[in-house]
């Protein structure tokens, strides 16, 4: 199978759990952000709980290799803290725009074109931004466990229990 | 604990960490390199395709589309196949459903398609750069990032999230005039 066609049957598999998750909707995104409904938080815990299980056994049995993004401070920081500020506004990130129109609410157009012209103004500012804060703080592809020296095993469990921790205390809260 | 614990996001969460899983397995497999889920570098190989109708020499000549290539690749079909599987799902369980203004926005802007058009473009100028700077958005910072317990992710997210929360209550908490 070619890598296309890869892509596409992932994704609409991707799609339809997000869809069925409810986590596509503008009220579920800004309700998190506004600490009122942790829909997409306990959507993403639950999927990173189950992932990091998952991909850690076939990295241990050799059977896959990580695909790390690196910790550039100046990058990481900067760009975190701004995409935040654009997150509330639009009430979308990249990927559940493009869900939330296909699941009918259209208005999520307009978070996308924003989002395409986002990423051609960021085409421009490249060169002048990718020597110095970019750049800024690169402390390479890192990993939690490597950071502290110890075997993923270890990591897992203790993120495990934080997860699991916060979904009880989510629900207790009502929230 | 409350009467009642709605498990959907977390049946569909814990699906998709299996889904994630398998397809780091399946594209390693039959594509030789691991595919791990994201989203926003489609959104550059997107406007590239765009920009080469108006200007192909400028897109040709900026060094940010040369590094991540303009290409129909495994993310971009994923990014069209999120679109695909909401559409199907929405359909199949009959939650699809056309809406103009989101409802939260239109409590304290009102009913004004032109209103909310500016303010999703604008937010989402704001937020695609972010996630380019941050080289990833929710998907590929927070669900891949954190999946592989890289510090890069921990710290995307929480500087995703520091913001969104804060920018969010200033915008929606405020009572209406």
């Amino acid at each position: 199978m070619n890598e296309q066609w890869l892509g596409l049957i992932t994704g609409i598999l991707f799609g339809a759990l997000l869809q069925q998750g409810r986590v596509l909707r503008f009220e579920k995104q800004v309700g998190a952000m506004l600490l009122k409904d942790m829909t997409i938080i306990k959507f993403m815990l639950s999927a990173i709980l189950v992932g990091m299980i998952g991909i850690q056994l076939l990295v241990s049995l050799g059977e896959i290799e990580l695909k790390i993004k690196a910790t550039d401070l100046g990058a990481v920081i900067a760009g975190g803290l701004l995409f935040g500020v654009g997150w509330a506004i639009a009430g979308y990130c990249p990927g559940t725009s493009v869900g939330a129109v296909g699941e009918g609410r259209w208005h999520a157009i307009w978070a996308v074109l924003g989002m395409l012209l986002g990423a051609a103004l960021f085409a421009e500012a490249y060169p002048l931004i990718e020597k110095n804060l970019l750049a800024w703080g690169a402390l390479g592809k890192i990993t939690l466990p490597g950071v502290l020296h110890v075997n993923p095993w270890i990591v897992i469990p203790i993120l495990a229990v934080v997860y699991i921790v916060v979904f009880i205390w989510f629900e207790r809260k009502d929230l | 604990m409350s009467k009642h614990i709605d498990w959907r996001p977390y049946i569909a969460g814990a699906l998709l960490g299996v889904l994630a899983t398998l397809s780091v397995f399946a594209s390693t497999r039959l594509l030789g390199r691991p595919q791990y889920l994201g989203a926003s570098t489609t959104f550059v190989r997107a406007a590239g395709y765009l920009e080469k109708t108006v200007a192909p020499g400028h897109v040709q000549a900026n060094p940010y589309f040369a590094e991540e290539k303009v290409k129909v690749d495994w993310q971009f079909m994923l990014v069209v196949g999120v679109f695909l599987g909401a559409l199907i799902a929405s359909l199949a369980d009959r939650s699809y459903k056309l809406e103009s203004v989101p409802p939260i926005w239109r409590e304290h802007f009102g009913n004004h398609i032109g209103i909310r058009a500016l303010g999703a473009v604008l937010g989402g100028v704001v937020a695609m750069f972010g996630a380019r700077m941050a080289d990833g958005c929710p998907s590929g910072h927070g669900l891949s990032g954190l999946m592989q317990l890289s510090v890069s992710g921990f710290l995307a997210l929480a500087m995703f999230f520091g913001t969104g929360i804060l920018v969010a209550n200033l915008i929606y908490r405020r009572q209406r005039p």
